[in-house]
């Protein structure tokens, strides 16, 4: 659950240099991306597991709330991964076939991480932005609240919530984007900051132009690579947080599942010699936030070059 | 030194007092109160029950006795599921594990971490340097709670070397796998980060002087070197406090070691918010009582800040 | 036996652009107590013949040819060989003040280092000289000061903090590596005032490095000039500035502003420095060269043109000197 907060602050200085950020600026960006195999075997990566997530459903011989009752109490002999019965992961320990649950799970995995991380580029973006245009004491006020909500430890927070709130898949959503938006607003506000005090920027404030229109022509613009690669960076944080909570047995309730909860039901279960159970959610789990990071890093290497 | 120190303590209380407003509002502001379940309970019964617990006073009056019993007793209040048990009481069960494999985790964590990142800056391009980038690459997608389960699976199951659970008033073969659980990942991240935080400082100007001075390069990387190196390790601390206090919860449920993690998740199981408030209060004081000391340190080894 | 003798010495520094030749087949003698200048713009490879000296080239650098400190080869030489010589025989002081010191140590501890290293001093006794040396550089009450933290002082200051610590070991060579670039032209002064001053009570030889000939005019006995890792021409000071015989010599003095002769315009040298990963083929100049022909295409050999005179052109001396 980290990220390089350096590397971070290098890019941002850097897509601050430029003026709004070119397209020669991105085309340099795509060939470096694609140059670095790391990045491209991320993408590869990323690419199988939405297919999976996405078309997998297709190619499940069950669905995933039927229970097979030929394997159903001999799950540890009969149970693995079989061609013959269309268990291609197996079933798990009450006869549902795994397949169709480690789609399922997948599916809701990048939901929550897509989501989370969608919630925090708005908020953050919007509240970053308006804290360094603004400037100030409310700046001052705004990131004060941030420094104050980020000393506190949020996955008790956010258990709290569910909680208190229901298990449901909204007040996730609710509860993971009121914490994600916190480090992506620091550093759009950073990034205002430095960006405010440019030529282009003034020339437009003395054209009369409005603070709402130059935050969203000429700021947010600028903004788009960091955000870009902060956004990658966070959707597997928010997958390992879900995926955090479900294996603790507090996160996305039956029939829903997410791939935590597939590898908490496995790690439960794998003592009776069921390690399928856990070997393919973990599997995808891994695949998923591979993915991620390495788009993340790649994103972040192109448009920051920067030997290391 | 002295006024930096204070300054940063001014920001830490209030930030735990808002911590357990919020708490508190969230509380009760949640649908339904603590007494609510499945089974209804007679209207006079659940008056009675707020009666006893304080909940039928205006809300402003409930946190100052709330916040008033944290202060000056240390006192979170009773239970609301456990009828005969204060909060006090779980805590101060669990606690006292939590601490020991936490303390120790965190050790791990930094000593290992920054020894593989400072080795494998020095001898970049080595095998060395390769093996320790893999793992703390690879360490990434493994956060306590798959470590937990592989852990258990290969040296409890297969290799039938360690128990899988259990505490035993912390003897060492119990510890073991819940530290390795809980620090590998911290451990991965440190690394990496002293890793490119120490390529990076032995460019700078100031260690081209030392190297001019005729010193063994052993004294240029520990006198000279380490110390800027080490600040981005610094601030990562933390976020990595953070973190490791919320794995132990992992760790309790998983490996059964009888810490406060456990009591805050079957709290949470329970709808017992008076438990779950008062491990999440707890677990923020103790982050932003980290967050100073990590604060202070900051100050300690950058002259430039300590005003 | 010359002080330090380069001979051949090639430096080389592989990076994604290819390789690139920072010094090309350098040779150069000092004796005890002399004063060269080595003067030419950013990327002459006149800071990394410095470096190579000390042994504190990038990691990607290689260097070829040799280098005779005293008689023995040091170039390359293995850390503990030049542990000994660094500081206690050979000195640096780098370009910019406000980052060669340890931002996060007392200026004390880091004088002190020094002295207990190659001198087996004690501390209370290190401390006691460094604050003399600060006292010769003329830092105003250096006995309370020795206890700041760089940041603490001006940029003049830290580069007299930088020279007192150079000077500590009374080495027998001091390079001052552009020691005034990075500071205020009334600073400037002051500090080569200081140096000359210093190199007179010392009496160490001394190699200053810069891209400024009027800083050498005051301070050397004798200049090498360096354009694209080559050597361009060298002389003795005098004979240099009153008549240049090199095309770049004669830009580099024409673009230094002279009160002496108002009448003539002063000139910056056309075009840029060449790129040194793909440097053009003969002699590096010949690109911004207004005495340019065919034949520059192959690099002019060094030779001799007087006494202590040296130039690689193809026009003759009496050609550019007109």
């Amino acid at each position: 659950m980290v990220h390089d907060t350096q590397r971070m602050q290098s890019l941002a200085e850097r897509m601050a240099e430029d003026e709004v950020a070119g397209r020669s600026l991105w085309a340099d960006a795509r060939r470096r991306f694609f140059s670095n195999k790391a990045a491209v075997i991320g993408l590869a990566l990323l690419a199988f597991v939405a297919a999976f997530a996405l078309f997998g459903g297709q190619f499940a011989q069950w669905s995933n709330e039927e229970l097979d009752y030929n394997v159903m109490g001999v799950v540890a002999q009969e149970g693995g991964p079989s061609l013959a019965n269309g268990h291609y992961f197996g079933v798990d320990e009450l006869g549902r076939d795994l397949f169709a649950r480690t789609v399922q799970g997948t599916q809701v995995s990048l939901l929550v991480g897509l989501v989370g991380a969608l919630v925090a580029v708005v908020v953050g973006t919007i509240y970053g932005a308006t804290a360094g245009y603004v400037g100030g004491r409310v700046d001052a006020a705004m990131m004060r609240a941030v420094d104050v909500l980020m000393a506190i430890p949020y996955m008790f927070v956010l258990i709290l919530i569910l909680v208190m709130y229901g298990r449901s898949m909204i007040a996730l959503f609710v509860g993971l984007g009121l914490i994600s938006w916190l480090e992506m607003s620091r550093i759009v506000r950073g990034q205002t900051l430095s960006l405010k005090n440019r030529e282009f920027i003034e020339a437009a404030r003395a054209t009369g132009v409005s603070g709402v229109t130059i935050i969203r022509r000429h700021i947010v613009p600028n903004l788009l690579g960091v955000i870009a690669v902060y956004a990658t960076l966070l959707v597997p944080l928010m997958i390992l947080t879900e995926s955090f909570i479900s294996f603790l047995g507090l996160g996305v309730q039956e029939p829903l599942t997410s791939l935590g909860a597939l590898i908490s039901q496995g790690a439960s279960t794998m003592a009776y010699g069921t390690i399928w159970q856990l070997a393919f959610p973990l599997l995808f789990f891994c695949l998923t936030l591979f993915g991620f990071f390495f788009v993340g890093d790649g994103l972040r290497d192109a448009l920051d070059p920067k030997d290391r | 030194m002295l006024s930096y120190s204070l300054k940063r303590l001014a920001i830490a209380v209030p930030t735990l007092l808002i911590l357990i407003v919020v708490s508190f509002v969230l509380m009760h502001a949640a649908p339904g109160g603590p007494f609510t379940s499945e089974r209804e309970l007679p209207p006079e019964v659940l008056a009675n029950l707020n009666a006893k617990y304080g909940l039928d006073q205006p809300l402003w009056r409930q946190i100052v006795t709330y916040v008033w019993g944290i202060l000056t007793e240390f006192d979170f209040g009773p239970s609301f599921v456990y009828k005969d048990r204060t909060v006090n009481e779980i805590i101060a069960q669990g606690f006292p594990v939590t601490l020991t494999y936490g303390i120790l985790s965190f050790l791990v964590a930094v000593a290992v971490g920054v020894t593989l990142g400072v080795v494998a800056a020095i001898r970049q391009n080595s095998l060395l340097d390769y093996l320790a980038v893999g793992v703390s690459i690879g360490a990434q997608v493994l956060p306590n709670f798959v470590m937990a389960p592989i852990l258990v699976l290969v040296f409890t199951l297969w290799l039938g070397w360690l128990p899988g659970g259990g505490w035993q008033g912390g003897q060492w073969q119990y510890v073991i796998l819940p530290v390795i659980a809980l620090s590998t990942s911290f451990m991965a991240s440190i690394a990496r980060i002293t890793r490119s935080s120490m390529l990076e400082t032995l460019n700078l100007n100031h260690i081209r002087t030392a190297r001019a001075k005729g010193l063994p390069e052993r004294r240029v990387i520990l006198h000279h070197a380490l110390k800027p190196a080490m600040l981005p390790v610094i601030s990562y601390l933390g976020p990595a406090f953070v973190g490791m206090i919320t794995g132990s919860v992992v760790v309790d449920v998983y490996f059964s070691t009888g810490g406060i993690g456990k009591a805050f998740v079957d709290s949470a199981l329970n709808r017992d918010y008076a438990v779950m408030m008062g491990v999440t209060i707890l677990m923020g004081a103790l982050t932003i009582l980290f967050n100073l000391v990590v604060d202070i340190l900051y100050g300690w080894i950058d002259p430039k800040i300590r005003y | 036996m010359p002080l330090l003798e380069i001979e051949n010495l090639n430096i080389t520094f592989d990076t994604g652009d290819g390789t690139v030749h920072a010094v090309n087949d350098l040779s150069l003698a000092l004796d005890r107590g002399e004063t060269l200048g080595i003067v030419g713009e950013s990327g002459s490879g006149k800071s990394q013949t410095a470096f190579a000296i000390l042994g504190l080239l990038a990691r990607n650098g290689r260097a070829t040819g040799s280098i005779r400190f005293d008689g023995d080869e040091i170039l390359n030489a293995p850390a503990r060989t030049l542990n000994r010589i660094r500081a206690e025989r050979i000195a640096i002081i780098f370009q910019d003040p406000m980052t060669s010191l340890n931002p996060y140590m007392r200026i004390s501890d880091q004088m002190v280092e020094v002295l207990t290293l190659h001198q087996g001093m004690g501390r209370r006794a290190a401390e006691a000289e460094a604050v003399r040396m600060l006292d010769a550089v003329r830092i105003p009450s250096a006995r309370e000061r020795i206890r700041l933290y760089p940041h603490e002082f001006s940029g003049g200051m830290r580069q007299r903090v930088m020279i007192a610590m150079s000077l500590l070991c009374r080495p027998d060579l001091l390079i001052a590596d552009e020691p005034t670039t990075a500071l205020d032209v009334t600073v400037q002064a002051q500090i080569m005032a200081l140096l000359q001053e210093l190199q007179g009570e010392f009496g160490m030889a001394t190699m200053l490095i810069t891209h400024d000939l009027g800083v050498v005019a005051g301070f050397c006995e004798r200049v090498t000039v360096m354009y694209g890792g080559r050597v361009m021409e060298r002389a003795p000071t005098d004979p240099l500035f009153e008549r240049p015989t090199h095309p770049y010599t004669r830009g580099l003095l024409n673009a230094v502003p002279r009160l002496d002769r108002a009448d003539e315009a002063m000139a910056a040298i056309p075009g840029n420095p060449p790129n040194m990963a793909r440097p053009p083929r003969g002699c590096p100049f010949r690109p911004r060269c207004a005495f340019a022909g065919e034949d520059c295409a192959e690099m002019p050999p060094l030779s001799q043109a007087g006494p202590a005179r040296q130039r690689a052109c193809h026009r003759t001396a009496e050609e550019v000197a007109a």
